[in-house]
């Protein structure tokens, strides 16, 4: 399972860079997992006390993964993954 | 230092005002690497608190698509304060991920008088700057 993983600026130092990159996995955890292997570093920016962090949205294709399961939510041979910092404050 | 047009502050502040005592919450988006603010885009605050605000994450999607599209960025990102000052809280400093934006601070919390300041927050330290409002 391929999927497309569109990085936002504040994890491309982890990316070399890159605004796009491809990663492999059948679920959202995965799919950060494969992340992890080339770009160290990215699972924790992520990830925190095994859900997503809640600093981070992420979404397939168009929908919000923390309606569809978090890090269990599934994806789909040529998914695009989208990474943005949530917005907010107090 | 934030340069920004007055009609820019005006719908900033009017959107605050129309929100209060809800925290309103936006960006304006600009050519990238301009520094320079031209399209307001008010967002909902997913929260609709007095003391928090989150963009709707959905919504937010659409709008960095745009702003993608457009070879845009957000400038400046706003919010309210509806009853403290114009300061950014501890929430907004650890929420704040992107060095390049203008983080604007307005206080509806006097019902004639508003407060409008800008900051630059970079891995958690708070700098503010001045403001040098531009006629439209």
């Amino acid at each position: 399972m391929s999927v497309i993983v569109s990085v936002p600026t504040i994890l491309r130092t982890h990316t070399g860079g890159e605004k796009s990159v491809t990663a492999s996995g059948a679920t959202i955890a995965e799919v950060i997992a494969d992340l992890e292997t080339r770009y160290s570093g990215i699972e924790k920016r992520l990830v925190k006390d095994g859900a997503l962090h809640r600093f981070i949205n992420v979404y397939v294709n168009d929908e919000d993964v923390r309606f569809a399961g978090g890090l269990a939510a599934t994806v789909r041979d040529g998914d695009n993954v989208t990474i943005l910092p949530a917005v907010a404050g107090g | 230092m934030l340069t920004i047009r007055r009609c820019l502050v005006e719908a900033i502040v009017a959107h605050a005002r129309r929100d209060h005592p809800d925290e309103a919450c936006g960006v304006v988006a600009g050519p990238v690497g301009s520094d320079r603010p031209e399209r307001l885009i008010e967002m909902t605050n997913a929260e609709r608190s007095p003391t928090f605000y989150r963009f709707d994450a959905t919504e937010q999607l659409r709008v960095w698509r745009a702003m993608d599209a457009a070879d845009e960025e957000p400038v400046v990102i706003y919010h309210s304060h509806t009853a403290t000052e114009a300061y950014p809280s501890r929430t907004d400093i650890s929420y704040a991920s992107q060095p390049d934006a203008h983080y604007v601070l307005v206080s509806t919390r006097d019902p004639d008088i508003h407060e409008l300041r800008s900051y630059r927050i970079i891995d958690g330290t708070v700098t503010e700057e001045p403001v040098e409002v531009v006629e439209s």
